[in-house]
């Protein structure tokens, strides 16, 4: 097994040294990436699919996950029925303990059908080989090939830097979470990291897009070509490529190491940062820790037919788990992000106005965020404010009656 | 208080008589009493609601309805169509009817009579092009015994799906040779497999066991075979669904003699519309179901066995109990469960007493009796 990959990556790497790049591993990427794929899923694609929006509800799959999951999914429930959205979750929940992908597979179906899931981070306890991560594992199978987290400060929480602004756009499927590793010979083991053209050029793609629309000045690609010539290499080819297309934009690259110093000392730089899967984990987190931690940054993952929302560091919380002081706010904002991505922008703005107001003036904040309020009491804070602001069916004329 | 309400209410309702005969707007309810004390202050936050009385007995008990909402407060305001294809002097335009539903979402409408022949000689009827105009493609038919009513079999719980905008409805009908007439019969596998994943979606929503597709596709092996697959097709995503197939004829055998098999039913247009009507009069009648059709974006609730009963016009008779279930649907889908649920118990607890019932339950009340009864049980 090992051995014929190894071949198969030997094989297809022989263009990187020319310089050609054609389409390379795209064909065969389904058999080289570990995947979960059953022989159902095969069989249906999503273009076959038809939407699961019905009489203006959407379905929507929720998959809460493990640690502070569950009880973050109760809170979001709960003030979407307050404020009167019209979405209907499925709640698949996925056993942590057992072993095999049933659960999984189930959840994949079930985001596959619906299009569109809010989601916890799941637990992979298991320290089998066979079995892979769920998170990964649920990425690589709906092809969410870009994960988008939006850093902004909330003004008047403690943090190392206020006024921060930055998306982080990163690549969710290649790189170092491929999951190719072996042991070729006793005592060393190699891991592989994958880059591709197509991968690349997605991202890059999106990266740019999304400063463009947004109105936004510089794409900044992150990577560590000086070591990895050929991988992060091709990377950075890719972006400065589709840079061409966005003349109107800046485009400049840093490598990973100095990108981490230059974010912590000097975060006000960065406008739009364009990265490869690991750097991007290393580098949302520091900067969530930056504004004050986990509990506060959504992350959306898209691919070209589904999308997933979750929050934008992805920890369980299990320690923290059933103690209420999880602070919701990011779950929420998750949330957020899926009611604007299904077009309920007035349902989105209803409850992120309530939601800042909350952790900003009314400073009803968890313990992590320095405040020594309990998570239920910021949702109730929340509904209390959503008390006024009920949206209408279908879709606006909310009335402030304070 | 009051005085200041009365004259609110009368200017209100001055605003929408000036507005024109086709439409008027129920007068705003300004009362502050609300018997709801649990739910939020909505105030001014209200919802407008397409209304499309229907022919026959239609606007009699839609008037029921409008009734039961105003006495619980309900914050729906209804925006009211005449529409009719037995009476087009006074009907409103199609076109008029169809944005107001696509501005509103949400639609109630009692049933429209269809002529035997066309007046203007289309094929398509006035419901066909309602349907067709805004792609309802989901008809849903809830059929369930409701307490109180006797009938010969009890406790059945089974939802009917219906494809309504293709199939034999296609309105493609000619006369090639004097004398022989054709009908086409239109199955696509887009529709087919739109249908099948609403109804596998509807049963995940609400916890269902088992889909059952309806077919006659040993005789009609390519039109009923294509929609038989695709539905086959989609069952695969649905792997804790399960999922079974049966001719239509069995079915409607199954139906009168143990109806308490099925669960959701995924049906095409014809056999949908013959098993609605089956399925009706088994607990209850046309009187009683409640039925939504579906679009994508909108959402019409309408009675579900479609029958006008024009014979009772004005005679106080008809039973209003489908078109309140189907305001309870309304408010259920808006986001408005708690209202929905007070209107329920209502209803539920008059045909539970069996004290007030309308003449094809075996009674002698009349539509207002009920309706008044229903308002008294609010709360």
């Amino acid at each position: 097994m090992a051995l014929r990959l190894t071949q198969r990556l030997l094989q297809t790497q022989t263009p990187f040294l020319t310089r050609g790049y054609p389409m390379l591993v795209t064909k065969e990427k389904s058999e080289d990436v570990a995947h979960t794929k059953s022989s159902l899923q095969k069989k249906v694609t999503r273009t076959d699919i038809p939407s699961a929006q019905y009489g203006g509800r959407h379905a929507v799959t929720m998959l809460p996950g493990g640690g502070i999951g569950p009880e973050l999914m109760t809170y979001v429930r709960e003030i979407f029925s307050y404020c009167g959205a019209p979405i209907d979750f499925e709640v698949i929940e996925i056993d942590p303990s057992t072993e095999g992908n049933d659960d999984l597979d189930y959840a994949i179906t079930s985001i596959k059908r619906n299009g569109v899931a809010l989601k916890g981070n799941i637990e992979t306890k298991s320290q089998e080989l066979s079995e892979v991560s769920r998170n990964v594992a649920i990425r690589n199978e709906l092809d969410l090939y870009v994960n988008v987290v939006h850093c902004k400060s909330y003004p008047g929480i403690p943090a190392r830097h206020q006024d921060i602004d930055v998306v982080l756009i990163r690549q969710n499927t290649d790189g170092e979470y491929a999951m190719l590793e072996h042991e070729s010979v006793p005592g060393i083991v190699e891991s592989m990291k994958v880059v591709t053209v197509e991968n690349a050029e997605r991202v890059a793609r999106y990266a740019f897009e999304y400063a463009r629309q947004n109105n936004r000045k510089k794409v900044t690609t992150i990577h560590k070509a000086n070591i990895m010539k050929l991988s992060d290499g091709l990377f950075l080819e890719c972006a400065k490529r589709v840079h061409k297309d966005y003349p109107e934009l800046e485009h400049d690259n840093m490598i990973i190491d100095n990108t981490c110093m230059q974010a912590v000392s000097k975060p006000h730089q960065f406008d739009v940062m364009n990265m490869t899967n690991l750097y991007g984990t290393i580098v949302s987190n520091v900067l969530c820790g930056l504004m004050g931690g986990a509990g506060l940054i959504s992350g959306r993952n898209y691919g070209d037919h589904y999308a997933v929302f979750e929050p934008g560091t992805r920890n369980t919380g299990t320690a923290i788990a059933g103690k209420n002081i999880a602070n919701p706010v990011a779950m929420i904002n998750a949330s957020i992000d899926m009611l604007n991505h299904l077009g309920h922008k007035e349902h989105a703005n209803v409850i992120y106005e309530a939601t800042y107001q909350t952790i900003v003036n009314d400073a009803i904040r968890t313990p992590d965020l320095g405040g020594n309020h309990s998570s239920t009491d910021v949702v109730e804070n929340i509904l209390k404010i959503l008390s006024a602001k009920r949206v209408n069916w279908p879709h606006g004329n909310y009335f402030n009656q304070l | 208080m009051s005085m200041l309400a009365r004259t609110l209410g009368r200017t209100a309702l001055q605003a929408a008589a000036a507005r024109g005969v086709h439409t008027s707007s129920t007068l705003n309810d300004v009362r502050t009493g609300s018997k709801l004390k649990d739910g939020a202050n909505y105030g001014a936050n209200r919802t407008t609601c397409t209304l499309i009385p229907g022919d026959g007995v239609g606007p009699e008990i839609v008037y029921a309805l409008q009734e039961v909402f105003k006495a619980a407060n309900v914050p729906v305001d209804f925006e009211s169509y005449f529409l009719s294809e037995i009476n087009p002097v006074l009907s409103a335009k199609l076109e008029d009817v169809v944005a107001s539903i696509q501005k509103n979402k949400v639609c109630i409408k009692g049933i429209l009579a269809t002529p035997d022949y066309s007046n203007v000689g289309d094929l398509q009827t006035l419901n066909m092009k309602l349907r067709n105009d805004l792609d309802l493609y989901a008809n849903v038919v809830h059929v369930r015994s409701l307490p109180g009513i006797k009938t010969r079999h009890t406790n059945i719980d089974t939802v009917i799906i219906r494809e309504q905008t293709e199939g034999e409805y296609s309105a493609l009908e000619h006369e090639s040779v004097p004398g022989i007439v054709e009908c086409l019969k239109i199955v696509t596998a887009k529709k087919s497999m739109r249908i099948a994943k609403f109804a596998f979606d509807y049963a995940t929503k609400n916890q269902r066991k088992k889909v059952t597709a309806v077919h006659k596709a040993n005789i009609m092996k390519l039109g009923d075979g294509l929609f038989l697959r695709c539905c086959e097709d989609v069952s695969k995503l649905y792997p804790r669904i399960q999922f079974e197939k049966m001719i239509v004829d069995n079915t409607t055998m199954q139906m009168v003699s143990n109806p308490n098999q099925f669960d959701v039913m995924v049906t095409p247009n014809l056999y949908g519309a013959i098993v609605d009507n089956l399925a009706s009069g088994l607990v209850g009648g046309a009187g009683v179901v409640a039925g939504a059709s579906y679009s994508a974006e909108t959402v019409v609730f309408e009675p579900g066995a479609r029958h006008t009963f024009a014979g009772a016009v004005g005679k106080n008779v008809a039973n209003p109990t489908a078109m309140m279930l189907c305001g309870v649907k309304l408010l259920r889908h808006i986001n408005l469960p708690t209202y929905s649920e007070v209107i329920f118990n209502a209803i539920n607890k008059v045909l539970n007493d069996g004290k007030v019932r309308t003449k094809d339950l075996g009674g002698q009340s009349t539509t207002m009796d009920f309706t008044r009864a229903v308002i008294a049980n609010l709360h």
